[in-house]
């Protein structure tokens, strides 16, 4: 176990050390220039050179890289260019947000699809399932950013349940869930469709299998069978597309957060590419990229909790 | 519960009550949530570009040496009045007495002194830094008159020194005014939460504070029309007076909620073309594209009818006017005529729009247009960051469409080869410096028409629209411009009824 702990974390360094090299090269290599888009079209030429001159942009490619990687070592992720205050500052303010979405996104992911899934599968060749299996269809179909206009067309100015966008901050937490309702259901719709399909389909190829033949012969109750034996069993398949699904739903808040106008990390982020801002678009690249294999690390790890087989195989 | 009182005391807590309820009635009415499209990076106009910054602050929380008023008109603000020396290079001005900052330090002259040698500095950043390069030299005589001496006359200098990049600004905040701006306007600087709102509210010392009827301002930022559209139609926001999509203005118009207001803004929207680029070179090739421009279509197409045509580089609301729509009528016999006599064979051209929306709908109906004479254009849209390096600052494309949202911005044909238009006209440069140097504004107007006069006749640019401003409101919000002239939007005269 320690081994197989140990690869990963050389892993997951060796991948975040990958990723700010990428980042900081494609960030280079697409045309713009920060002094520009922060002073201007009215700006003189002296500014410009004073500002690049602030914001170090006059150094060597490679000198900025290992001053930019020796800082980050320390926990230092430098000055936004555009905001010109510390990275870390910008991103602790807009992190309870982002993760607050993705939580209870994914939690409502997990629990729509769930529902539906199993339903599907116990209705099998049914009206239940047909229904489940038209209703995810047009789920995947639908753009999530158009069906977030809808909901806020429904709920918000229709029938004034909700806000329709902005987040008050957790200071006021009635106020705070009330404007996380929306955004949660536009994130995990889409999602749990794909999820509901996939966690149906595992059940009914876990249905086939002879103990579960041997359960019901031996005279189980239905709902049993169907949570006890049938799901534990068909969890493997399922948690694969959660972990990948995280890193959809986390990558989603970008639009999401953009439609109800959310001060997150998907927002900044946004903004930072189009202002050229390369100290916070690299550090919120390389955190968005620790979540994705923080994630992954996580399904490995709940795979051997499911299935103790495959710890040995790690 | 009450009847547990006797009848006179019932009365009193009834009344005091109703009393509280028509006191917070009063202080409900007295704030306004505002709807801002573009979301600040920092709060200090002085140091970046961002017009909302200007759009929030300037003489809200910041004030300038001068101000103007809706029509351009430059009036007092922290200088109360001024003389100008025969010469016109040197500018007295006298300042308001008993000014404090938000943080209670005084003003006075060592403040401008501070503000603009800031400005002026070698390291500065000022985005607009040639509105001070006229300046000579700066003193102050005594704690309260500034001396201004120019190196040669400016008439736009009085009108310059009201924007948001000439703020005044004291020494011991400057460097925080990011984060936390201190003026002396006639509001306070309360909290910004990044990316979602920032909040102002009145500030009872400021020398006209009981013409300001506001106590509270928020301002929240919503970038996406649609989700702006639902926030205002869910009475979430009172006001949006810089509102981005004229196709979704319909619906505000037939709501007896709202009012909606259509006003103009300094904004030429042109299609530019590289002038120093072949064929652009080429007047006939110029003045043929602009005979095959149909800017009504543009307009009904882009602007959903929402904006006012344009024949030359300057706002039709301007006093200096001169309506020159008809020199290039849409006429594409004429235009097929000029193609043919340029002797050049134009196939393809390409052009690369920055993503707004008035910008991207533009193109694609000029790129049907253009088919009409023959010309396939290839559309590129660009982002943001790309149209500022490729297109403006390695000036390589054919052509843009790009708004030029700045007032008195006929300078930008004097900028010479090295700006983006490729246009280096001796004759008009000579022009130009006669504008800013003329006092006289009745013949300064007619130099600024000779100069549309003569940007029309080169053909330098497909000119469009003016860029409108909209503007949705509730019903009872008053004093908020119809127009604007400059960046800025002052607040103290809005009311809320």
């Amino acid at each position: 176990m320690i081994l197989f702990l140990l690869r990963r974390l050389v892993n997951f360094l060796v991948t975040l050390f990958a990723v700010s090299i990428i980042v900081f090269a494609a960030m280079n290599v697409l045309p713009g220039d920060p002094a520009l888009t922060i002073l201007g079209l009215d700006a003189t030429e002296d500014a410009l050179e004073a500002l690049r001159q602030r914001l170090g942009l006059n150094e060597p490619l490679t000198k900025r890289y290992f001053l930019w990687i020796g800082n980050a070592l320390t926990g230092n992720f430098g000055i936004s260019h555009s905001f010109s205050v510390p990275v870390s500052d910008l991103i602790i303010e807009r992190l309870p947000l982002t993760v607050s979405l993705a939580i209870s996104g994914m939690t409502c992911t997990v629990i729509l699809a769930f529902v539906l899934g199993v339903f599907a599968a116990a209705n099998h060749k049914r009206y239940g399932d047909w229904g489940v299996m038209v209703i995810s269809q047009l789920g995947i179909a639908l753009p999530a950013f158009w069906l977030s206009i809808l909901l806020v067309l429904l709920f918000a100015v229709k029938l004034r349940w909700l806000p329709p966008g902005g987040f008050p901050g957790w200071e006021n937490p009635s106020d705070a869930i009330r404007s996380l309702i929306l955004p949660t259901l536009a994130l995990s719709l889409v999602q749990s469709a794909v999820l509901a399909r996939v966690t149906r389909s595992s059940m009914l190829e876990v249905m086939r299998q002879d103990y579960i033949r041997t359960a019901r012969a031996s005279g189980f109750h239905r709902s049993r069978i169907l949570w006890r034996h049938t799901l534990p069993n068909a969890l493997i398949p399922i948690v694969t597309i959660i972990g990948m699904q995280f890193a959809a739903l986390v990558t989603g808040t970008i639009v999401i957060e953009n439609v109800f106008y959310l001060p997150g990390l998907g927002k900044l982020i946004f903004q930072s590419i189009s202002n050229r801002d390369l100290p916070t678009v690299q550090a919120l690249v390389m955190l968005f990229a620790a979540i994705v294999i923080i994630a992954n690390f996580i399904v490995d790890i709940t795979y051997s909790v499911i299935d103790p087989r495959l710890k040995d195989r790690a | 519960m009450l009847n547990k009182f006797n009848k006179p005391i019932r009365v009193a807590i009834y009344a005091s009550i109703a009393l509280i309820m028509s006191f917070s009635h009063l202080f409900a009415g007295s704030s306004i949530s505002i709807g801002m499209q573009q979301e600040p990076t920092s709060l200090d106009p002085t140091s970046d570009a961002t017009a909302s910054i200007d759009g929030m602050l300037s003489h809200n929380v910041y004030e300038s040496l001068t101000t103007v008023n809706e029509s351009g008109q430059v009036l007092p603000a922290l200088a109360t009045d001024w003389q100008v020396s025969p010469d016109g290079l040197e500018y007295t001005f006298n300042l308001r007495k008993n000014v404090k900052y938000h943080d209670g330090s005084a003003f006075d002259s060592e403040d401008v002194l501070f503000s603009f040698k800031r400005a002026m500095a070698e390291d500065s950043v000022n985005p607009t830094k040639k509105i001070f390069k006229p300046i000579e030299e700066i003193s102050a005589p005594d704690s309260h008159s500034v001396v201004i001496k120019l190196k040669k006359k400016d008439a736009f200098f009085l009108f310059n020194m009201a924007k948001g990049d000439a703020s005044i600004v004291a020494s011991e905040s400057s460097a925080s005014n990011n984060e936390k701006p201190v003026g002396t306007g006639p509001f306070i600087f309360d909290d910004w939460k990044r990316g979602d709102r920032l909040v102002l509210v009145k500030n009872s010392n400021w020398h006209d504070a009981q013409s300001v009827s506001l106590e509270k301002v928020e301002f929240r930022f919503i970038s996406d029309a649609a989700a702006a559209t639902a926030a205002m139609m869910a009475e979430e926001l009172d006001a949006f007076p810089g509102f981005p999509a004229p196709e979704l203005l319909e619906q505000f118009e037939a709501d007896p909620r709202f009012t909606v207001t259509i006003g103009s803004t300094e904004g030429e929207v042109i299609l530019a073309f590289n002038n120093k680029k072949s064929p652009f070179d080429n007047l006939d090739v110029r003045r043929a594209l602009s005979h095959a421009i149909n800017r009504d279509e543009v307009i009904d197409g882009a602007m959903y009818g929402r904006a006012v045509p344009i024949g030359s580089f300057y706002p039709p609301h301007g006093s200096s006017y001169v309506d020159l729509t008809n020199v290039y009528a849409h006429d594409l016999d004429k235009s097929k005529e000029l193609l043919k006599a340029s002797g050049l064979k134009i196939d393809e051209l390409s052009l690369r729009v920055p993503p707004f929306p008035y910008a991207t709908r533009s193109a694609e109906i000029i790129q049907a247009q253009f088919s009409k004479v023959g010309i396939d254009v290839k559309v590129e849209n660009v982002e943001w960051g790309f149209w500022i390096d490729e297109v403006y600052k390695k000036k390589n494309y054919d052509m843009t469409i790009i708004a030029h949202t700045s007032p008195n911005d006929l300078g930008n044909f004097a900028r010479g080869p090295k700006y983006f238009y490729g246009f280096d006209d001796p004759a008009y440069n000579d022009l130009y410096a006669q504008i800013v140097g003329e006092a006289d504004p009745e013949k300064r107007s007619e130099l600024v028409k000779q100069a549309q006069r003569y940007l029309t006749d080169k053909a330098v640019h497909g000119f469009l629209f003016q860029l409108p401003k909209l503007g949705i409101f509730k019903n009872g919000i008053k004093g908020f411009w119809k127009s604007a002239p400059v960046l800025y939007q002052p607040l103290q005269a809005v009311l809320v009824k």
